[in-house]
């Protein structure tokens, strides 16, 4: 198993046919994603061959839906576009969307998250690199080759810092690595994937990284307090960043006293949670909690 | 992007809340010729993106013209918080009987924007809330329904403010949707003698993601709070902030740069700033933030600390390479490559050769290099 997206996970691809979208459907077919169709209503009915495979385009997400079953869908929607997209995706009931784009207003998000949230459409994102497991699916623009499947799950506000983590942790493997985004209002949080994880018999220990800004780590401390049974290694980005300044991700600042990398790190350590000070140190940590554990190889 | 109180107090007068006569100045002897088209007795109030203001002697009543150019001349040119006065607002005084709180906040945890209303204003709102958490009510809006007049006396009530302030509260809201906001917070709100609600002073946030459909923001930019760099970085399209430290630090990703700023700070070496190159950076990128950050005179230093995911590291390497075809290389540079094409990455900065590049195979090992030629820079510099 995996968490929200395994091997028989059948995904399209709303935006497929602009150039990030082709760029990252190719990539997404070369990591094993069963990639059914793109989504563009001006372009319905054309079929486009990506590297040997000839991918369906459909007029709409409810029609890609019926005539495929398709069950997740990425979106590389522009900014201007993403809430309409989000929004015909959860008219169509699909179970999950994983919204890329970058810069979406807040004011979009808001409105999009809590309309897909009363249709179940789990929403991942937005501004984020998707979610893998590896060895069976890939699911927007984490690089495939980092690593192998294993049995730690990783939940990220940032992309490339979940890219450091399965490289440092290559050589173990992951069940499922999600990333989350680091805008102000996301859909799928620390917490739910932390449920998930907990609930997931091919994982082991999960690995959490957060940043500054907002109150979510902490909330997800207090989580791990209460339900996780699995050991949990945590890392927060952020001691150095001055107050009242976005920090590259539009979610990262800490505002007055609240949302320091310091109070993250101290609710989480409060948890239970080993907290490395670097990336290396936290893979370090993961290393010496897996063997620790019974009766695991690593 | 946080607005001036002016220009919050220009967005909240369109929108229809009533406010008091103002102006709004940068020199001593505007003030006095504003204090005498205002009546005389006028409040004069610096004009920062900081709090705190009054606490700092940013904001006086003065009684007539000739004291507000005193006091303009005392204001202007002041330092609050680092932030430094250009302009000050003469504002006309407001007979109060009442102070209250009215804002709008995004609540990110549940993903909606909160009312937060309190009969209690004119202090910090956090400081109100710490002592007596039942003053403030907090109201999550439906973002689908918005502010009904039903909303707007459910958040009065819950506030404990008078039933005539429902017109401010959703006049508030529409300032919050209508422009991108993500804050609109008026306080004090206030009842004046003659039963007047008036926004004594305000505060509003704009959401940076929204500017492609809020084109007259670029009007509202103000490049005189900037730091020069900075505004270059925005000029070049790079996610550049100005830190006080000498090691100067490019990388890839929101979040690995912050973690590498951070693993800078472990090695006892401070940041001089954080500059993202984004996903997918191209080599011309990669050049213009280096030439950024090499003409920074803070920085003794720089480390280039990438992963590939997307960003290929022999593009990040033709930019390196690309940035010192133009600019002398005074500062040694570290940098680490990982990921996408890193062999050919490192093989390119390998040829080049340059005694001041200097390769290193992990991030922990090339901030602590970069520290500690940081480090003996400046002892360099102190020795000469």
């Amino acid at each position: 198993m995996a968490i929200f997206l395994t091997k028989d996970s059948k995904v399209i691809v709303q935006g497929m046919t602009g150039a990030e979208g082709m760029k990252h459907t190719r990539r997404m077919l070369a990591a094993g994603t069963d990639v059914v169709g793109g989504v563009n209503p001006r372009k319905a009915g054309t079929r486009v061959d990506i590297d040997g495979r000839t991918v369906p385009v459909f007029g709409s997400v409810r029609e890609a839906m019926d005539t495929t079953g398709a069950d997740v869908s990425v979106l590389f929607v522009p900014p201007p576009h993403a809430k309409a997209a989000v929004t015909e995706a959860a008219d169509a009931r699909i179970p999950l969307a994983v919204v890329i784009t970058e810069g979406i207003p807040v004011h979009d998000a808001v409105a999009f998250q809590a309309y897909a949230r009363a249709r179940a459409t789990r929403v991942i994102g937005p501004n984020c690199p998707g979610l893998i497991s590896p060895g069976q699916s890939n699911a927007g623009i984490i690089p495939a080759d980092i690593t192998k499947p294993g049995r730690i799950g990783l939940v990220s506000k940032s992309g490339t810092l979940t890219y450091q983590l399965m490289y440092e942790l290559r050589d173990i493997g992951f069940s499922t690595c999600v990333g989350i985004g680091g805008d102000p209002v996301i859909g799928t949080t620390h917490i739910d994937a932390l449920a998930a994880f907990e609930a997931d018999p091919d994982t082991d220990l999960i690995v959490m990284i957060g940043e500054i800004g907002g109150d979510a780590e902490e909330r997800a401390a207090r989580y791990v307090a209460d339900r996780v049974t699995k050991p949990v290694v945590g890392y927060i980005a952020g001691f150095t960043a001055p107050e009242g300044k976005t920090m590259g991700h539009a979610g990262a600042i800490v505002s007055g006293s609240s949302g320091t990398a310091a109070a993250k790190k101290a609710a989480l350590e409060a948890a239970g949670v080993s907290v490395g000070a670097t990336p290396t140190e936290t893979a370090g940590l993961v290393l010496t909690l897996l063997a620790e554990t019974p009766g695991n190889p690593a | 992007m946080d607005l001036y109180e002016h220009q919050a107090r220009e967005l909240l007068r369109e929108n229809g809340v009533l406010v008091p006569r103002a102006e709004v100045v940068d020199s001593a002897g505007a003030a006095r010729a504003a204090a005498e088209r205002l009546g005389g007795r006028v409040v004069i109030k610096a004009q920062v993106k900081t709090g705190g203001r009054g606490k700092a002697g940013g904001v006086k009543l003065a009684e007539d013209p000739a004291a507000a150019e005193l006091t303009a001349r005392r204001i202007l040119g002041m330092d609050i918080k680092g932030h430094t006065v250009h302009r000050v607002m003469v504002a006309e005084p407001a007979e109060v009987v009442r102070e209250m709180y009215l804002g709008f906040t995004l609540d990110r945890a549940a993903g909606r924007f909160l009312a937060i209303a309190s009969a209690e204003g004119g202090m910090e709102i956090e400081e109100v809330a710490a002592r007596r958490p039942e003053a403030v009510a907090r109201i999550a809006v439906d973002p689908a329904e918005g502010v009904t007049e039903a909303k707007a006396a459910e958040i009065a009530v819950a506030g404990g403010l008078p039933r005539e302030t429902t017109g401010t509260i959703r006049r508030l809201w529409t300032v919050l949707t209508a422009h991108d906001a993500l804050l609109v917070e008026v306080n004090p709100l206030v009842v004046t003698r003659d039963g007047a609600i008036v926004a004594l002073d305000g505060k509003v946030t704009l959401d940076d993601n929204a500017r492609f459909r809020q084109p007259s923001w670029d009007d509202d930019a103000d490049d005189r709070a900037r730091d020069p760099l900075e505004a270059r970085a925005a000029a070049a399209g790079l996610g550049y902030v100005k830190l006080d430290g000498q090691v100067g630090v490019i990388g890839n990703g929101a979040g690995l740069v912050m973690s590498t700023l951070d693993v800078v700070a472990g090695r006892g070496a401070r940041p001089a700033d954080f500059l993202d190159i984004g996903g997918g950076a191209s080599a011309q990128v990669m050049a213009d933030g280096l030439s950024l950050v090499l003409d920074d005179p803070d920085v003794r230093s720089v480390l280039v600390n990438v992963f590939g995911g997307i960003t290929a590291c022999d593009a990040v390497a033709d930019g390196i390479v690309r940035a010192l075809d133009t600019v002398t290389l005074t500062k040694p540079l570290v940098v680490r490559l990982d990921g996408n094409n890193a062999a050919r990455g490192r093989a390119i900065l390998g040829q080049l050769a340059h005694p001041l590049v200097h390769q290193a195979d992990t991030m922990d090992g090339a901030a602590a290099r970069a520290a500690e030629l940081a480090a003996s820079a400046a002892s360099d510099t102190s020795a000469a």
